[in-house]
């Protein structure tokens, strides 16, 4: 463990186990203030799912962790390691790009339109970042590829372009892309939402697939009934801040806010 | 009534036998008529006028100083397109940069080198000696390490390079800013959820796809450009342009050589269009295309849309 990990460990009481720390985490656009004190614990392992309405702050708080938002407040950890800073003392540094970019490399993303790169055949957006951010040899990122194009069924798919391949194939993609990064956490913002019906299932089964696999996971969704099978915990968030929290099946079976009851009943 | 004589419907059978009468299109029948008279017209005056000169135009065709002229022109153009793609890149991406000063300059540059004249320019830069005598490379506590005189080095062709280039640059610069703007937000994001730096997404990732959106108006812009180097003919650049005027200064025969310069400009435009046709479907390939290349460069040769052929 470094240094660095360590003091903030004991600094924060952070748990041996985490994977995500948040504490009063704040995050205001002008005067509009979009999280207003989010605490969250991910155990390493763990899949955490954040339901809500929307505008109730769950993406942007998604946004934080990887750091593509800058939060206003309150301190965000990702293994015990600040992303777009260095503490020293009372001080928190803003690292430098380079630093910046080799931690986020470390945390998956999954957006709700795909993202692949529409430039770039399925492989050459998988082998991507490895061989240019990390300087993976291109063999050795082939080979890594096409294993993880296999485990999401896709290795058919290997030489078409994004546009080729329905939305369910392009999220399947985007998440061996995310994995090609050998990430520590993955973060998915509403993965299935731009999905047609009948495609949603062929991605959370790959989510399944990887939640059993022992990957840490936060995902932003609207399937109740997969946070309810894969989550290990849910969380209610609803103008900016958390107001529920618990085991998914009690508390989708017997929420004890009303205004939790009041969104499920509509979703469910 | 008799029931019995009534056969059943059979729309079927009946569907087969109907019979589709096309629209009367009488307007389209006289405008076409009128094109061909019209045409028919303009070829009769071209082709008996004497003054024309078909002949002369012919010989000149292929004269050794047209051809020097046309090869500078040529050169010209691919020298100034190139200065001007590397300048446009670069302040397109000082346009889109974070800093506002960046996105200031960048502006500015656009407004002045795309809002004055290029011949007021193309005129500027071949007198800068009137402006700055000499341009010298001079260290602090060094002293002056070289100097050169300005007429020295703005030679006619060096002062039409330079102007032309930035002010062509303004225009790529446009272009190119409108490109990248056209890339979705969402691809520079994925890109640094995965961990790339900002130069390295938009080298990778948004100027790439910028291309696509690029290419057609810098086809555009260039056979505009290879027009605009007949400007060069002000400051006594030998240019396609300038042989013509100074056979037909001599010679009178202005509009045989008016007509070789016509020509040979429309016949670079034209292996122009071609070339930009295959640029387009290069920078389009994650496009999926089923139409042959073949079909492509015929139905913009003949400007026919799809499926036009067919009907």
């Amino acid at each position: 463990m470094n240094q660095a990990r360590h003091d903030n460990r004991v600094r924060f009481g952070v748990p041996d186990d985490s994977m995500v720390f948040a504490r009063g985490v704040r995050k205001s656009y002008g005067h509009l203030e979009v999280l207003k004190g989010v605490d969250l614990d991910v155990p390493v392992g763990s899949v955490a799912c954040i339901i809500g309405p929307s505008g109730s702050g769950k993406s942007t708080f998604l946004r934080c962790i990887n750091h593509l938002e800058k939060l206003s407040g309150g301190i965000l950890l990702v293994d015990g390691e600040f992303i777009g800073y260095d503490l020293r003392g009372d001080r928190l540094y803003e690292v430098k790009d380079d630093l910046l970019c080799s931690r986020r490399a470390e945390i998956g993303m999954l957006f709700q339109s795909f993202n692949l790169f529409s430039n770039m055949t399925v492989l050459e957006n998988l082998i991507e970042a490895p061989t240019q951010v990390r300087r993976v040899p291109v063999q050795q990122a082939k080979a890594e590829a096409e294993v993880l194009l296999a485990r999401v069924g896709l290795l058919d798919k290997i030489d078409r372009y994004p546009r080729e391949l329905s939305g369910g194939q392009q999220q399947r993609v985007a998440i061996a892309r995310a994995m090609a990064m050998k990430p520590k956490v993955l973060l998915f913002d509403e993965p299935t939402s731009a999905l047609d019906p009948e495609l949603v299932g062929e991605v959370l089964h790959v989510m399944r697939d990887l939640a059993e696999s022992g990957m840490t996971m936060v995902v932003v969704t609207h399937e109740v009934a997969f946070a309810r099978e894969i989550g290990d915990q849910l969380i209610f968030m609803d103008e900016g801040v958390i107001v529920e929290r618990g085991v998914p099946r009690e508390m989708i079976a017997d929420p004890q806010s009303p205004r939790t009851r009041e969104f499920l009943s509509r979703v469910l | 009534m008799s029931v019995a004589a009534r056969t059943e419907p059979d729309p079927r059978a009946d569907a087969a036998r109907l019979t589709v009468v096309p629209q009367k299109r009488y307007g389209i029948w006289v405008g076409t008529i009128f094109a061909l008279l019209l045409a028919a017209m303009i070829f009769r005056a071209f082709a008996s006028n004497p003054a024309f000169a078909w002949g002369t135009a012919v010989d000149y065709l292929l004269h050794p100083s047209i051809m020097r002229g046309l090869g500078n022109t040529l050169v010209l153009t691919v020298l100034i397109m190139v200065a001007a793609i590397i300048i446009g890149t670069i302040v397109a991406v000082m346009r889109v940069s974070p800093s506002p000063v960046l996105r200031a300059f960048a502006s500015a540059y656009v407004w002045f080198f795309r809002g004055v004249p290029a011949l007021i320019q193309l005129i500027f830069w071949f007198n800068l000696s009137l402006l700055v005598r000499e341009v010298s490379l001079t260290l602090p506590f060094v002293g002056t390490l070289a100097s050169v005189k300005t007429n020295d080095f703005m030679t006619p062709f060096f002062s039409a390079v330079v102007a032309l280039s930035l002010c062509e640059a303004g225009y790529m610069a446009e272009i190119i800013r409108a490109g990248i703007k056209s890339v979705p937000s969402g691809q520079a994001e994925a890109a640094s959820a995965l961990g790339m730096p900002y130069r390295m997404i938009l080298k990778r990732i948004t100027l790439p796809q910028a291309m696509r959106f690029v290419v057609p108006p810098t086809g555009n812009e260039a056979i505009n450009l290879l027009k605009m180097t007949s400007l060069v003919t002000f400051i006594a650049v030998d240019d396609l342009f300038y042989s013509a005027q100074s056979i037909y200064a001599r010679t009178f025969e202005t509009i045989p050589l008016l007509i070789v310069v016509a020509f040979w400009y429309l016949a670079v435009v034209s292996i122009m269009s071609v070339g930009q046709h295959f640029l387009e479907r290069y920078f389009g390939r994650s496009d999926k295309r089923t139409e042959s290349i073949t079909m492509q460069v015929l139905r913009n040769a003949f400007g026919m849309r799809r499926g036009g052929a067919a009907a």
